[in-house]
């Protein structure tokens, strides 16, 4: 028995082609004459000259080369039509150490999976790429490419292409114009030269994987004897008179790259990601204790905030939402939502319940906050009996109908705000307000949510406290105007 | 001449006969054949001894592995040619570890965050997606936090990239997620049914919003089809779980992490775009997952180089084998996974059936109409597939009517409906109360309609 001498990365016998059975055992399922065998060689050498094959991941694609597996003794993926770029990503994101290789041929890569090569050449992360471009369709049977050549007559240009179907696509050169790609040649296999380019050129790609540079891409120029209706011999010919003539051999881009690629072990440890979600171990301060404020309602207390983006009626929810949970009630806020979401106006629903929010939405509060007045207008007129409109009297001067016992309070937020110096504290005034009007919770419970909220900008925190007392103070001077 | 070098040895029943070998022979040894070769049916090319130099450069020349050799190979015992390899390793299995997390005031969190933050907590440092409203803070959330965990979040191109980074990143035996809505979880079906073909983990937080086509961005239960019934082609299946809060968001998702890595299959997290957007309180689990690595992931080292993921049977008998496990698998979900909640269902004559938000209105219009007396209950599925039947079914003894209450146009009362006739269960009036748009059934209209139904049959009990 001879010692080790495995020069390449294939399987001593192909198990998965046809169960090893017979012949299937030691042979591709490749047609005479078919280029692919001889890509799959220089990779399987390469692999092995570079001393990486045990920590490679070969990813195939949809077309011929599909069964890439039968032949590589390394780790397989097979991916969906168009997406082993996408796929050999997502395998060297997971681990950053192996060498990933996306090979595809031409309807796999320039046609249905031309977003996922692109996108992933102009990430430029690097994964090597060997592109299979013989001009037509093996697998479904000799339909045109994208890489079909003018004239070229295939099952689907049955007359040739022409015009109608657009030039053929010179996919090496469109990736060489993609900042993120380093390295892109194109190759062929039709003699004794051009194989030995061919290999260089993907162990070249390889090797700026290995030393993490970039992404490296090579075309392979290859025979189809059997879609062509060539002989294997005329084939070659083939590809040397009137294929290499379209594709012109040759390095397309070349550049120098620095090694740039690592990525960090993920972290676990249980106190970091408490940090970063921003966790606290202190139990907020509650003033209520647990009396839930039942003069609005006995069960749930639902309050809508309406004005346009830029009010600040979606913090001034949330701070409400927030403090009525650290009262220990249950509470919800939701955007509200609709055509008008992105149209500039911006409604947010909150509720407060004893025991449990169940519909979050809030299409008759019990209380109002409107920051202008189409949401006065608008929303006015859903309030419940005897419940309470806080408005900015700033900005709105009528007032619409509103429901029995409803009280209705004029505050001035803005023009109180501007007072302060900063405008976008007006939502600040209106909680202030919103608390003197409805009593809803306890000012500590505000003061409280709005130290936690300011946390990391405490200089804004003086400010805060200021416009929440103006807001209060207003509505302690403003009349009660029942309707 | 007599060569030192081993001798150049030509397989005739491996050789296909292109002859690329012939014009690499510089001593012109190498002919085209005219004999067709038993064993393969093909026409071998010839080599002539006399010439041959056992140069070797006819074996670079040949696209077979084996076509041409030195010192040739054999079918019978290939390990000739090499010699026997040292043997791959067994791949270990590492499994997921559970971390005590410290306790911590509760979050007040809206539903996409609470999903970020659930799939933090499962372990998943790897994200992937492409911004689709009303699911993307989710994607947001987890773009400003996995790097702080030296994680992975990349923005797709598509959805269709989206998934197939999932594919990548879950053949290599991580957990990895992704947030969508309606139109981009559409995109992802292809993916998903190649996962599912290939035994792959994955989870996918569906925030489902109105179409069909663009719709809009409101919250609809549009998917139900698609995540129960639709998940690409072939003969496929998922758990479908359906939150209804910003807790279960977190809860639900953690879940589906452990069930997905269970069952080597993608599990879809079925939200809807209020469940997306709301916010309220989020309690902290107890502990963290830190993910494992199993035998059978594509890693990229010697010991998992065996492992293969691929969705390709080419032997239709070998692909039925395949189905039949899948089958197999489908079973042992129905059977152990059916999940379920219920409120007030013990003595109901009547059930409301709803999940997701509307579940929330349907809990409310049950309590209106308890203190009106009127015996209802709500029955709310976890599980959308599997349907949990066995949990519905013992409540059918007293309950005779259903009222299924869904912002969709009866996708989940198809799945009830489904799961009632699998289960062999008749005599079950079941009525609806179906919205769609985004508009949501209301907790007004689910006690209208219990009403309506109670003085029908008061009508008819009259007659």
């Amino acid at each position: 028995m001879k010692t080790q001498t495995k020069s390449n990365a294939f399987f001593q016998h192909f198990d998965r082609h046809a169960h090893g059975k017979g012949l299937k055992g030691a042979t591709t399922h490749y047609c005479p004459g078919c280029g692919h065998g001889l890509a799959h060689k220089f990779l399987a050498e390469a692999l092995v000259e570079l001393g990486v094959d045990e920590r490679t991941v070969m990813v195939s694609p949809v077309g011929c080369a599909v069964f890439l597996y039968y032949y590589f003794d390394t780790g397989n993926t097979q991916a969906p039509h168009g997406r082993a770029p996408a796929v050999a990503l997502g395998q060297k994101l997971a681990n950053p150490e192996a060498i990933v290789v996306s090979y595809q041929g031409d309807g796999d890569l320039a046609s249905i999976g031309l977003a996922e090569i692109v996108h992933a050449a102009q990430l430029g992360v690097p994964i090597s790429v060997v592109f299979i471009n013989n001009a037509i369709y093996g697998m479904t049977g000799g339909q045109m490419a994208p890489t079909t050549l003018m004239g070229q007559k295939s099952t689907t240009t049955p007359y040739g292409r022409n015009p109608f179907h657009g030039p053929p696509m010179h996919v090496a050169e469109m990736i060489a114009k993609l900042d993120g790609a380093m390295y892109v040649e194109r190759c062929a296999l039709y003699d004794q030269r051009q194989r030995k380019r061919a290999k260089a050129a993907i162990k070249k790609a390889l090797q700026l994987q290995i030393e993490g540079r970039g992404f490296g891409f090579v075309e392979i120029l290859s025979e189809c004897p059997t879609h062509w209706g060539l002989t294997p011999e005329e084939s070659e010919a083939h590809v040397k008179n009137v294929l290499e003539k379209v594709y012109p051999l040759g390095v397309v881009k070349d550049e120098a790259r620095e090694p740039w690629f690592h990525l960090a072990k993920p972290c676990f440890e249980p106190e970091k990601v408490l940090e970063v979600l921003d966790t606290s171990r202190e139990t907020p301060p509650a003033f209520l204790g647990k009396r839930f404020p039942a003069h609005l309602d006995p069960h749930d207390v639902a309050v809508k905030f309406a004005g346009a983006g830029g009010d600040g009626a979606q913090t001034a929810a949330l701070l409400l939402t927030k403090a009525a949970i650290n009262e220990g009630f249950d509470a919800t806020h939701i955007p509200s939502y609709g055509p008008e979401s992105r149209g500039g106006t911006s409604y947010a629903d909150v509720h407060l319940a004893r025991e449990e929010v169940l519909s979050p939405a809030a299409p008759n509060p019990h209380v109002l906050v409107a920051f202008n007045a189409p949401s006065l207008d608008k929303f006015g007129g859903t309030v419940r009996e005897n419940g309470v409109i806080v408005y900015d009297s700033s900005v709105i001067s009528h007032v619409p109908p509103v429901a029995r016992g409803v009280r209705v309070f004029p505050v001035p937020c803005a023009n109180i705000a501007r007072e302060l110096g900063s405008v976008v504290v007006k939502n600040t005034v209106s909680l202030g307000a919103l608390q003197a009007a409805s009593g809803v919770l306890h000012d500590d419970s505000f003061l409280t949510v709005l130290r936690l909220a300011l946390a990391n900008k405490k200089n804004l925190l003086p400010l805060n406290e200021e416009a929440y007392r103006r807001g209060v103070a207003a509505v302690r001077q403003a009349e009660a105007t029942p309707v | 001449m007599a060569s030192e070098r081993p001798k150049v040895v030509l397989e005739p029943h491996l050789c296909k006969g292109c002859g690329r070998c012939i014009e690499s022979c510089p001593k012109h040894a190498i002919t085209l054949g005219s004999e067709v070769d038993q064993a393969s049916g093909l026409v071998p090319v010839l080599i002539d001894r006399e010439l041959c130099n056992d140069c070797g450069l006819c074996i670079a020349a040949c696209p077979e592995p084996f076509g041409i050799t030195r010192d040739g190979y054999e079918l019978e015992d290939p390990t000739k040619l090499y010699g026997e390899l040292a043997p791959t390793p067994k791949p270990r299995d590492i499994p997921a570890r559970e971390v005590r997390l410290p306790r911590c005031e509760p979050l007040v969190l809206k539903g996409n965050y609470a999903a970020a933050v659930g799939a933090l907590l499962a372990g998943c440092r790897h994200v992937y997606g492409y911004p689709i409203t009303p699911s993307t803070e989710g994607a947001e959330l987890l773009a400003k936090l996995l790097p702080k965990l030296d994680g992975v979040f990349m923005q797709a191109c598509s959805e269709v990239a989206t998934v197939n980074h999932m594919y990548g990143t879950s053949g290599a035996g991580l957990p990895t997620l992704t947030f969508t809505s309606s139109p981009g979880f559409s995109l992802m079906l292809e993916g998903i049914s190649y996962m599912i073909g290939a035994e792959l983990p994955g989870v996918f937080i569906n925030v489902m919003r109105p179409g069909p086509g663009l719709g809009n961005i409101g919250p609809e239960q549009a998917d139900i089809k698609l995540a129960a019934r639709g998940l690409g082609h072939g003969n496929t299946h998922a758990i479908v779980l359906a939150p209804s809060s910003p807790q279960e968001m977190l809860d639900l998702t953690m879940l589906a992490f452990e069930l997905s890595f269970k069952y080597r299959n993608p599990v879809i997290v079925a939200a809807d775009g209020y469940l997306g957007q709301i916010t309220g309180r989020v309690t902290l689990p107890e502990k963290l997952i830190v993910p494992g690595l199993p035998s059978w992931a594509v890693w990229g080292d010697a010991e998992h180089k065996k492992n293969l993921h691929s969705s390709i049977y080419i032997d239709w008998a070998d692909l039925e084998k395949h189905n039949e496990h899948l089958e197999a698998k489908y079973r042992t979900i129905t059977e152990h996974e059916q999940r379920a909640s219920g409120y007030r269902v013990d003595d109901a004559e009547l059930l409301l059936v709803a999940c997701n938000i509307p579940a929330r209105m349907a809990k409310s219009a049950v309590e209106t109409l308890r203190q009106e007396g009127v015996r209802v209950g709500l029955f709310q599925p976890l599980t959308i597939w599997p349907f949990p039947i066995d949990r519905l079914r013992p409540h059918l003894e007293h309950a005779k009517r259903l009222l299924v209450v869904e912002a969709s146009s009866g996708q989940l009362e198809d799945e009830l409906r489904l799961a009632l006739h699998k289960a062999d269960i008749g005599g079950i009036e079941i009525r609806h109360l179906r919205r769609m748009g985004g508009v949501l059934p209301s907790a007004q209209e689910i006690v209208e309609r219990v009403h309506r139904i109670g003085s029908e049959h008061a009508v008819e009990a009259s007659r």
